[in-house]
């Protein structure tokens, strides 16, 4: 299987107040297709950062990105703005809906800006709602939704583009445990159906979900191991 | 053309993003709007009031007639110089005696012809009596024209009613309606300050101009009113009509030559009369409103650019409110070009729709004065058009750095932005 995303040599450095801050400091990385994979480490070690640099939403000091054959390091704004749309599907802990809009709206924005048509746009994001299981909700504003219902329509903004890979940072950290046994289902769910998707979390049980997990530390990566996958089991 | 597609499709978007959040901050963009609103009102409501005064003035001067003009003591429309005032004052009045040397040496004109107005209330008939002041028009046989109506009745002044100043009148259709509410009027004896006048005609009803009736007067032969009217201010009014557009310059050279040798103004003294043509008036009606429409307008620029820094300051506080939803539209794949357009959209539509609510009420208010006025009302769509053009102007102009710092906000910092 071919590599869907490769680091070499990755480092982000910033600047503050003439001090280097080491966020990254050489991160090597190969993801294949389908893979589930876990970012771990204690806070300061570097996973937001990681998890920026694959989301594209951040260009690396150093280093060659590779995403599906794309050079990423070398994109400006508008490229980078269009990887993301097309190929990356973002879940975040704090969930971050449009508080204002209806979770259908929520799901149609990134099809707006791939182009589609609205009859399209709506069709595809009334899917991605049923196939999270929100079919009588859809019409309803975050602040009408519970947090596992706001997950999960982010997880369907995640999905309606056909992303390549998704990327899922605390997915379960503002939930209640049975709300976020619920989220872990649904994104294992998902990789069996072929998606590939990246965990950033600290909690080991969640990290479990995945088959491989990768441990950061002052910006490098300590351990990259095989875990002893759970799946999720039906309650 | 799939680009052009694109285009359109990405405006449209824009477009409903930026009504969406105008419905969500209705308090906010309602404000905003005001602003704009007030001041495309001030310009549209001023440029209505103008372009309504315009076409009643113009309406009125036609009572003149194209190839007049005529000889007055005083200008139409006094303008106080220092000390000018007094020297018209002390100017000799046009008498009636100077009205018949001008019609018996002026070679040129078409007509010569005079006339005069006062008040007066003491009118009756039989027990019938006038309540308010009527005004009394001295005019020869071209009477209709110097009111400019036409008969509805009975017949006009001859030259003989004027030479022989004989006891007529005609009357204005409201003098009729109080003195002879259920009579025929013609050749019945109206009193006008004990004296009887025999009445020959009826004129048209003309309704009111600028709230007053045009209809409540009585006229009387020229040489029939100095004898009973005439006071010490008493000045006529002298009309000449010329042949022609061709004669006109040549008949007023002719009529100003002869008031001077008549009034016996000495060589190289300016004159002691004004001469007033249409186009005199309508050139000092310009000038004064265009006073007016220079005013109105700096003010209007002053409340415009009010208004936009009013829309500046609402989209940035609009942006910096919302820096976490930009931040959550970048990461899934909204490009600086989707937030630039979506909160220019929101500004251009802002002032748009705050223009269109102040050219609709500038209307309505120019309007207004229309009506109180009793005048036509207009609608100045040139003006409407460019309040709209420049309300686009300010939508953009005011509108592109708040919508040029939300598209430059980094996506990372932003979404951590609570």
């Amino acid at each position: 299987m071919p590599d869907l995303i490769s680091l070499d040599k990755i480092k982000r450095h910033y600047d503050v107040g003439g001090e280097i801050v080491r966020a990254l400091d050489g991160v090597d990385l190969t993801i294949k297709q389908n893979e589930y994979i876990s970012i771990m480490g204690p806070s300061g070690s570097g996973k937001s950062t990681l998890m920026n640099m694959i989301g594209c939403l951040d260009s690396p000091s150093e280093g060659i990105y590779e995403f599906e054959g794309e050079l990423v390091h070398e994109m400006d704004d508008n490229q980078l703005a269009s990887i993301r749309n097309r190929k990356i599907g973002f879940v975040f802990q704090t969930f971050n809906l449009l508080p204002k809009a209806t979770a259908l709206r929520n799901v149609e924005v990134p099809l707006i800006y791939a182009n589609m048509s609205r009859r399209d746009r709506i069709q595809k994001a009334e899917k991605a709602l049923i196939a999270v299981g929100l079919k009588e909700r859809m019409h309803h504003k975050p602040n009408e939704l519970s947090g596992g219902q706001r997950q999960r329509v982010a997880i369907a903004r995640a999905l309606v583009n056909d992303p390549s890979i998704i990327l899922a940072d605390e997915p379960t950290g503002n939930l209640d445990s049975k709300s976020g046994v619920e989220i872990m289902k649904i994104l294992d769910t998902l990789h069996d159906s072929g998606n590939t998707i990246i965990l950033v979390t600290h909690e080991e049980y969640i990290a479990n979900h995945a088959d491989r997990s990768i441990h950061l530390f002052d910006g490098k990566i300590k351990e990259d191991r095989k875990t002893n996958k759970v799946k999720s089991v039906d309650q | 053309m799939a680009q052009f597609s694109q285009l359109k499709s990405s405006i449209r978007e824009s477009f409903r993003m930026a009504i969406e959040s105008i419905r969500q901050n209705k308090l906010r963009s309602l404000l905003t709007l005001l602003g704009i609103s007030i001041g495309v009102f001030s310009v549209i409501g001023v440029m209505t009031a103008i372009r309504t005064l315009e076409s009643s003035v113009t309406s009125q001067l036609d009572i003149l007639g194209t190839n007049t003009f005529t000889i007055n003591k005083s200008p139409a429309i006094q303008v106080h110089g220092p000390g000018g005032n007094k020297k018209i004052r002390k100017r000799k009045n046009i008498t009636y005696a100077h009205y018949e040397e001008m019609k018996r040496r002026a070679t040129l004109p078409l007509r010569v012809s005079v006339f005069d107005e006062t008040g007066e209330r003491n009118i009756r008939y039989k027990d019938k009596t006038l309540k308010k002041s009527a005004q009394i028009f001295g005019s020869d046989e071209w009477a209709l024209r110097s009111l400019n109506t036409y008969l509805a009745d009975g017949r006009n002044f001859t030259t003989d009613d004027i030479r022989y100043a004989r006891n007529v009148t005609i009357l204005g259709p409201d003098i009729v309606d109080i003195l002879f509410p259920f009579e025929d009027p013609i050749g019945k004896s109206v009193k006008i300050k004990g004296i009887d006048y025999t009445v020959i005609g009826v004129t048209e009803r003309k309704g009111q101009a600028f709230g007053q009736s045009q209809d409540y007067f009585l006229s009387i032969p020229i040489s029939l009113y100095v004898q009973r009217f005439k006071s010490k201010w008493t000045s006529l009014g002298i009309t000449f009509e010329a042949q022609s557009t061709e004669m006109y310059d040549k008949t007023m050279d002719e009529a100003i030559g002869l008031m001077r040798l008549v009034r016996k103004v000495p060589v190289g003294e300016e004159n002691d009369f004004e001469v007033i043509s249409n186009e005199e008036l309508l050139n000092t009606f310009a000038g004064f409103t265009g006073g007016i429409k220079l005013f109105a307008g700096s003010v209007s620029v002053i409340a415009l650019l009010v208004a936009g820094i009013g829309i500046m300051n609402i989209m940035l506080v609009s942006v910096t409110e919302r820096i976490k939803e930009i931040g959550i539209r970048k990461a899934i794949g909204a490009t600086k070009r989707d937030i630039l357009s979506q909160f220019l959209m929101e500004a251009i539509f802002l002032s748009q729709f705050g223009g269109v609510v102040g050219v609709i009420l500038g209307v309505a208010g120019g309007n207004l004065v229309a009506v109180l006025l009793k005048v036509p009302a207009v609608i100045p769509m040139d003006w409407a058009f460019y309040g709209m053009a420049v309300c686009s102007f300010i939508g953009i102009g005011f509108g592109i750095y708040p919508a040029y710092r939300a598209a430059n906000l980094d996506p990372i910092e932003s979404l951590r932005f609570e």
